[in-house]
């Protein structure tokens, strides 16, 4: 417990560096003409998410020094009246909550963390493969903003039953139906990026639909799990577990498959097998709602979570043959996971080779380096840039690379 | 084209930037602590903590520090290199003094019997100042850096970036020592 602690803390340290390097990076050392609003979403998601962690992550280490201490040292920051294995701790006055305080409030921002990359990602790639800009650029940035911000004041909507004062969770429950609306412009953004667009359904594209689908599932039972009223019968059920693993575990992880399959040929100057990729997704996709989706209906009839085996009490026993259902489906999932790995290992040795150095016809500059690029990825200059990322099917193009300047009579985005 | 690049130009240095970046970093983490200390002096069993003397000297001591520190980068711009190894010199023994000072107040309150036992200020006063003392530490290493490379560099240093990271660095953990000792007095020290 202390060495994982001890682990924790530097990998605290590791992604405030991290996430330092990348918000200096993304503010002061932009190549030339990249102004911020010509910026790709991925980037900027990533520079929301590196300030979530460095802000949030500071949290976590002071709690995690305050428990190192409790443990070892003998204080009572948290610990009080314990009793462990018939023996009572000599602590007393620590508070308990206070360790959740500290926890949830890097714990929130912790699931956008995850998240917001799996967002640029989708945002991106749903843009370039429907062939249209991507809907409301300013619109995705504000609600990334917005999310950023909202992600720092909900951490006590993890708290509800915990004895927190109802005035306080009132305010909490406000807050936390907030991000529905920056969420929502998210959504209806990636809707109408795909609407009536050109779209070429590559294993990165399904994924990215995927993602939207699953954040939209996911997402809706936050509404529920957000009010302190419902909570009181939700909380610690089989309905949270299906929330978030929906909303922030396999939707991220949809995110990630779909910046894997999009940007491999970059990484790798190959090719994913699209078969395998198509074989992948489905699996995942529907595995997905069969394993999370019946949760919610287990939590709704007060199933608890955080059980090995339900067979001992006879009303958490309700739905044996379900949870057979879940563990047999999760177990194919699981396997498509490991095809999932033997592809990637597979394709970087052994797959369909890239000729051009703009697979995807995208606008981006990483695009624009060789095939196998090497230090500095551009031989020579770094490119300068004209325009936004998204100029695709415009002025009668398919798309417009960054790095091309304004035509004369080109209409200015 | 050329209005970007001059903006460009204008614009912070990367790396003073990322020293703001960490501050604020810093910043919520002694904010995360500070506000664990009011939530807990709220409840039962809580027991305030006098400050030592001792804290009073170490503030005097960092804030002169801060005073000289300010005067080294003042010699270097003006290219006074003596002047400079000198200033820089006096901040580093004066940072070094903080930092055992800090360490004959905590033997002191330990005299006093607030140890690690029970409930109260004193568990968060060690923990609290001990993480200031730490990042004081890095500030000193930071400083003999700077002191050897003053001496025994062979190129002569002409960009000021590094001094002024240090700098400003070493001005927050005064004034986040400042602002802990304050927060100490009004809220814990009853």
């Amino acid at each position: 417990m202390d060495l994982w602690i001890v682990s924790m803390a530097l990998f605290v340290v590791s992604s405030l560096l991290g996430g330092l390097n990348y918000i200096s990076t993304i503010l002061n050392l932009r190549t030339k003409g990249m102004s911020m609003t010509r910026l790709p979403l991925t980037i900027w998601a990533m520079f929301f998410t590196a300030v979530l962690g460095v802000l949030s992550f500071p949290v976590l280490l002071s709690g995690l020094i305050l428990l190192l201490f409790d443990r070892n040292l003998g204080t009572s920051f948290y610990l009080s009246d314990i009793v462990v294995n018939g023996e009572i701790l000599p602590n007393e006055g620590g508070s308990a909550i206070l360790f959740q305080h500290l926890f949830w409030f890097l714990g929130h921002p912790e699931v956008y963390i995850i998240l917001l990359p799996a967002m640029g990602m989708v945002s991106e790639i749903l843009s370039v493969n429907s062939r249209k800009p991507i809907f409301g650029y300013m619109a995705m940035l504000g609600s990334l903003f917005a999310i950023t911000i909202l992600a720092f004041l909900v951490w006590a909507h993890h708290m509800f039953v915990t004895g927190l004062n109802p005035f306080l969770g009132s305010i909490f429950v406000l807050l936390t139906l907030l991000i529905a609306v920056p969420s929502a412009i998210k959504v209806f953004n990636w809707l109408t990026t795909l609407w009536r667009g050109n779209i070429r359904f590559t294993p990165a594209t399904l994924f990215a639909i995927g993602f939207v689908s699953l954040f939209i599932s996911g997402g809706l039972t936050g509404i529920f799990l957000g009010n302190s009223t419902i909570d009181i019968h939700l909380h610690d059920t089989m309905f949270v577990v299906a929330h978030f693993h929906i909303v922030m575990g396999v939707a991220s992880f949809f995110g990630m498959f779909a910046g894997v399959y999009h940007w491999f040929p970059k990484m790798f100057g190959r090719y994913l097998n699209s078969t395998l990729g198509y074989i992948h997704f489905w699996v995942t996709m529907i595995g997905s709602y069969l394993i999370f989706w019946p949760m919610h209906y287990q939590g709704l009839a007060g199933i608890p979570r955080r059980y090995l085996d339900k067979r001992g009490w006879v009303s958490f026993n309700d739905f044996p043959e379900l949870d057979k259902m879940i563990t047999i489906v999760s177990i194919i999932v699981f396997a498509m996971q490991l095809m999932f790995v033997f592809n990637f290992i597979y394709s970087i040795f052994k797959g369909r080779k890239v000729t051009s150095t703009n697979p995807w016809g995208a606008n981006t500059l990483e695009w624009t380096t060789p095939i196998r690029p090497g230090h500095g990825n551009w031989p020579g200059e770094i490119p300068e840039v004209h325009r936004w990322p998204y100029d695709y099917s415009k002025d009668g193009r398919e798309f417009i690379p960054q790095t091309e300047p304004i035509g004369e009579n080109e209409s200015k985005h | 084209m050329d209005i970007v690049s001059n903006q460009q130009r204008k614009k912070i240095h990367p790396h003073k930037f990322t020293m703001w970046v960490a501050i604020g970093s810093i910043v919520m983490m002694f904010a995360g602590l500070t506000s664990a200390f009011i939530v807990k002096s709220n409840q039962t069993n809580w027991v305030p903590v006098e400050i030592p003397v001792v804290f009073w000297i170490s503030t005097a001591v960092i804030i002169i520090s801060s005073l000289t520190v300010q005067l080294a980068l003042r010699s270097f711009k003006q290219r006074e290199m003596n002047q400079y190894r000198m200033f820089i010199g006096v901040t580093l023994l004066l940072g070094v003094a903080f930092v055992i000072l800090q360490w004959l107040g905590f033997q002191d309150l330990w005299a006093q019997k607030i140890t690690f036992k029970g409930a109260g200020a004193g568990q968060f006063l060690y923990v609290i100042f001990g993480l200031h003392a730490i990042h004081v530490i890095g500030g000193v290493i930071a400083l003999i850096v700077m002191f050897i490379k003053a001496f025994a560099g062979k190129t002569k240093l002409y960009s000021a970036v590094p001094i002024e990271v240090a700098a400003i660095y070493w001005h927050f953990v005064d004034a986040l020592w400042i602002y802990l000792l304050l927060f100490f007095i009004i809220i814990g020290g009853k």
